[in-house]
């Protein structure tokens, strides 16, 4: 159900009217009388002007839309182009809510995360429903009971709400994923991260690729090897636009132990594993479950649709801009372009590249709300290049007007100046404190200077020698011991 | 100066690049120090011969009494030094080497200046660059020395470390540099003895005006900064005497701790010139009075419970750390929890304590393993998923109204995520605030209690806490012990 009495509030105050068809929320646990309590009143609502809907439509349904109307729903652009063809012989708007870019600001209408965090946590309780035994590892009066091991292929949402249910289950979760940047996200909540140690660029658009033929090799030889060991696996991994990747061969399945469990999230998709079939649980000849359902989310429908209905909401709070019930679709927003498949019965996919998200410059963005985190404007580059040529000039002058000896001098200083910026460029940030004690110790050099004056023209330059050479003897000693004894303090645990 | 002496220089000044190189690493640290020690030995044993050829035994004997006494001064001070009054003692240390390029300076006045058309030391045509090195080797020192004396002082809580605002303090500043420009043209054409006092006079004051007006929370960056003053000062003496060593080590030391400042400021998202000037920590808590709600207190037992039942905890330590010498009941509230299972880990902002890195030596004293003290960038993101953070000591560096509040003093400045915990238990002794002068709201957040006390007693209290409830029976941490009973 795409709206929930809730949801339909959210909507009728950006201005609508909502129609509901009777009984559409019965299977989430919401019956009529809570959506007329809502302010929606029931009916046919394929005759609205914006039509709500979860599902990609059938030919009958879209064949009921009014012309000029905007459907909105999960049509899979990617995957039914014929159905996107149909949809653009209609004078009709189309968004879809499985389109929406992965950017920062569009997260709350990304559906595909929301169902993929249900599905996943789905997942891993059908797991446990099957699995014949406790997640856990205990020790009880009555003997050991070692955990389960879980293995997540993917990382993703679902990959990554599944590794959280299991490891607060108690199992030991492994995971794999083609992008290496998401192993602190697999710690983070509790797994071990198995990399696959092929040089794999960094993921830009927020998805994974398809992946090398090294890659997908040594991948291989780990899910073999990890078929083996784990009690359950739950697969994960997509491809937009493409069939699911086979990680999980018949073999693999063959050589798990009897009672193990394979849950398999991309079935619908092909099936990441051997032997899956959509819809179903199947039980191989060596006692392997196979659980392929496509319903992972509609499993948990009171939820499912809360979270999609709230997406809903977002996406039309987006196009509602005046909350004057009156649906605009701006092309110049990237999220609205993404969405929308079909405009005006003509076709939009796909939509131009969004060039944003979860690898590196999208984790600063998340991380740093405030634009006062930036840093202060330097000087323009301009004004660098003229201060460095000024600077230049002005050294280049002085030292063409010195006389020999002065010119050897800068030279040794110029030359010492660029050197001591280098060589403590990298300096580690715990040794600070001893750097400085020993640059410290170090500048006691002057000492130099009245060793070379001592002696010479008088008392007063004796006595001022003296105690120079006193005080410096004091910084050197005192700063190379003082720094000696820091250091042996440092110790690895 | 023969070539023996030459060699010895260049050698003694490569033995020092290698010091600060090895300095950069902890595995190559130790090495770097021995370096150091061959380099200043080679400079010394070479000067101290050649200067020995041609003057009196008597003052031979004085090099080697001076030096001696010295070296005993400097090896008992360093032998006593508590590892919390780190930041005084380089300081003070800082102020040995401006005196002693002052009174190089001087020295080289009266062999040269003083004595008129008599002098021997200078060729004539090099007499007016003389002059004007002889200022600038005073000037440099002269603000060196009572820079890092007020320093000194403002470390070790002698004078109030609040900054000195002056009316015009930055055109007092530049005034002092034009003074100090317009003097230096004048002598190098007319040289006197009045001239000399002024400078040197001029250059004193300029020294304490400048540190005065800077805040206390800023003084890891003084700190550096006259540390690359020092070096500076060593090089003018270098090119007064025309001494290549004294002028490359005097580069090395000033241009690595003006880069040492830099990544300091850095640290505070803080432009250096700002901080040099004393721009920092005068301007008015624009939100600091505003209504933060509720703190909550909480107790040394109710935190060592937190404490027992987690599974990570982060402790971010600051200033107030260093002044309650609590490092030690910290390392063992860390042992203590390590054995328990719980993954404990030090979060260390740049700028925590008084000095560049004083929080890790502070920690290594206590023996905490270097390998779980990380750096502000290296932790930053593992907040969020850690059970308990205590901020023992810290303000300033934990505050999220630096990345929250943009009209707030501290805006911008990077600073530890503190908050993001599950809980936060803060050690402090009031409710007043940081160096910074401002109000922190993470005292009042939600997961946030407040510990009062003396941080050293506290630490020790939860450490009797956690030893009263004996550690969890069965195996691992957090994890649920055998369900049936007996």
């Amino acid at each position: 159900m795409a709206a929930t009495p809730e949801t339909v509030r959210h909507i009728i105050k950006l201005g609508y009217e909502v129609v509901v068809e009777s009984g559409a929320g019965e299977a989430s646990g919401f019956p009529d009388e809570k959506y007329t309590e809502a302010g929606a009143s029931i009916g046919g609502a394929w005759q609205s002007d914006v039509v709500l809907k979860i599902n990609e439509p059938s030919q009958e349904e879209i064949a009921r839309l009014k012309d000029g109307a905007t459907l909105i729903g999960m049509i899979g652009p990617g995957l039914n182009p014929g159905l996107l063809d149909e949809l653009a012989q209609r004078p009709v708007t189309v968004l879809s809510m499985d389109a929406v870019p992965r950017i920062s600001r569009a997260q709350s209408m990304d559906v595909l995360s929301s169902m993929a965090n249900i599905a996943g946590y789905r997942a891993v309780v059908e797991a446990a429903h099957v699995f014949g035994r406790f997640f856990t590892g205990q020790v009880t009066a009555a003997g050991k009971v070692p955990p389960a091991k879980v293995l997540v292929a993917g990382a993703g949402v679902a990959g990554l709400a599944a590794i959280g249910a299991a490891s607060s289950l108690g199992a030991v979760v492994r995971a794999t994923d083609p992008r290496p940047e998401v192993a602190d996200q697999v710690r983070s909540l509790g797994g071990e991260y198995l990399a696959v140690e092929v040089e794999q660029e960094a993921s830009a658009d927020g998805y994974a690729k398809q992946t090398s033929e090294e890659y997908n090799r040594r991948a291989a030889e780990i899910y073999s090897e990890q078929a083996a060991d784990v009690d359950i696996i739950v697969t994960t991994a997509l491809i937009p636009g493409k069939p699911a990747p086979r990680l999980v061969t018949a073999a693999d399945v063959a050589s798990m132990k009897p009672g193990s469990v394979i849950v398999d999230m991309a079935a619908a998709q092909g099936g990441n594993v051997e032997g899956t079939v959509p819809g179903k649980a199947v039980v191989t000849d060596n006692g392997v479950t196979i659980v392929g359902y496509t319903d992972l989310p509609g499993r948990l429908p009171a939820q499912a649709s809360q979270l999609y209905g709230t997406n809903l909401v977002n996406l039309l709070k987006l196009l509602t801009p005046e909350k004057d019930g009156q649906l605009r679709v701006d092309f110049d927003d990237v999220v609205q372009r993404s969405v929308t498949v079909v405009r005006d019965g003509e076709k939009t996919w796909p939509p131009p590249p969004v060039q944003v998200s979860a690898a590196k410059p999208a984790a600063a963005e998340e991380k740093a709300p405030a634009p006062a985190a930036e840093e202060k404007p330097g000087l323009s580059p301009a004004a660098k290049h003229t201060l460095t040529g000024a600077g230049m000039a002005a050294l280049f002058a002085l030292i063409a007007v010195s006389p020999a000896q002065l010119q050897r001098n800068f030279t040794v200083f110029a030359l010492a100046v660029v050197i001591g910026y280098y060589v403590i460029g990298k300096v580690h940030h715990a040794l600070h404190t001893p750097l400085m004690s020993v640059t410290n110790a170090i500048s006691g050099i002057v000492v130099v200077g009245a060793l070379l004056q001592i002696g010479h023209e008088g008392t007063a330059v004796t006595v001022l020698s003296f105690v120079a050479i006193l005080l410096t003897s004091i910084n050197i000693f005192g700063g190379f011991s003082v720094t000696r004894r820091m250091l042996g303090m440092f110790s690895k645990g | 100066m023969d070539a023996t002496t030459s060699a010895a220089e260049l050698v003694a000044a490569l033995l020092f690049i290698l010091s600060l190189a090895g300095l950069s690493r902890h595995r190559t640290s130790r090495a770097g120090v021995a370096f150091g020690i061959c380099g200043m030995a080679l400079a010394l044993v070479a000067t101290v011969v050649v200067a020995a050829v041609d003057i009196s035994a008597t003052a031979t004997v004085l090099i080697l009494v001076a030096m001696a006494a010295g070296a005993a001064a400097g090896l008992w001070r360093a032998r006593l030094v508590a590892m919390t009054e780190m930041p005084e003692l380089i300081a003070i240390l800082h102020s040995f080497v401006g005196v002693a390029a002052v009174l190089v300076g001087w020295n080289s006045y009266l062999q040269v200046e003083a004595k008129g058309a008599e002098q021997t030391h200078v060729a004539a045509e090099l007499l007016r660059i003389h002059h004007a090195e002889v200022f600038i080797g005073i000037f440099i020192g002269a603000v060196t020395f009572t820079g890092s004396v007020v320093a000194y002082l403002k470390l070790s809580a002698r004078i109030k470390s609040q900054p000195l605002v002056l009316p015009g303090k930055n055109a007092l500043n530049l005034g002092a540099l034009a003074a100090f420009a317009a003097l230096t043209v004048w002598f190098a054409i007319t040289p006197s003895l009045g001239l000399m006092i002024a400078v040197t006079v001029l250059a004193l004051a300029l020294g304490v005006h400048l540190v005065a007006s800077i805040g206390g929370g800023d003084m890891p960056v003084v700190v550096s900064m006259l540390n690359s003053y020092s070096g500076w000062a060593a090089a003018a003496a270098g090119f007064l005497l025309d001494n290549n060593l004294l002028i490359i080590t005097g580069a090395l030391v000033g241009s690595s701790g003006a880069y040492l400042s830099y990544i300091m400021c850095k640290g505070m998202n803080r432009s250096f010139i700002s901080v040099i000037a004393g721009g920092f920590g005068i301007e008015a808590p624009a939100s600091g009075d505003a209504d933060q709600g509720e703190h909550r207190e909480t107790t040394a037992e109710e935190t060592a419970e937190l404490l027992d039942g987690a599974t990570s905890v982060i402790i971010t330590p600051g200033y107030g750390m260093a002044v309650a010498q609590a490092q030690h009941p910290v390392a063992e509230l860390t042992r203590s929890l390590r054995d328990r299972g719980v993954d404990v880990r030090f979060g260390v902002h740049p700028v925590a304590g008084r000095l560049p890195g004083h929080m890790n030596v502070l920690l290594a004293e206590a023996k905490v393993p270097y390998d779980i003290v990380l750096e502000m960038d290296e932790i930053n993101d593992d907040f969020a998923s850690t059970s308990v953070v205590l901020v023992i000591g810290a303000n300033d560096t934990v505050n999220p109204a630096a990345t929250e509040d943009p009209t707030s003093p501290i805006a911008g400045m990077p600073v530890l995520k503190a908050w993001e915990a599950e809980h936060v238990v803060i050690f402090k002794r009031s409710m007043a605030s940081g160096y910074a002068g401002v109000q922190n709201p993470l005292f009042f957040r939600e997961n946030s209690s407040m510990l009062f006390g003396d941080a050293k007693q506290s630490v020790e209290a939860i450490l009797r806490a956690l030893g009263d409830s004996a550690p969890a029976a069965g195996s691992g941490a957090g994890r649920q012990p055998a369900g049936a009973g007996t």
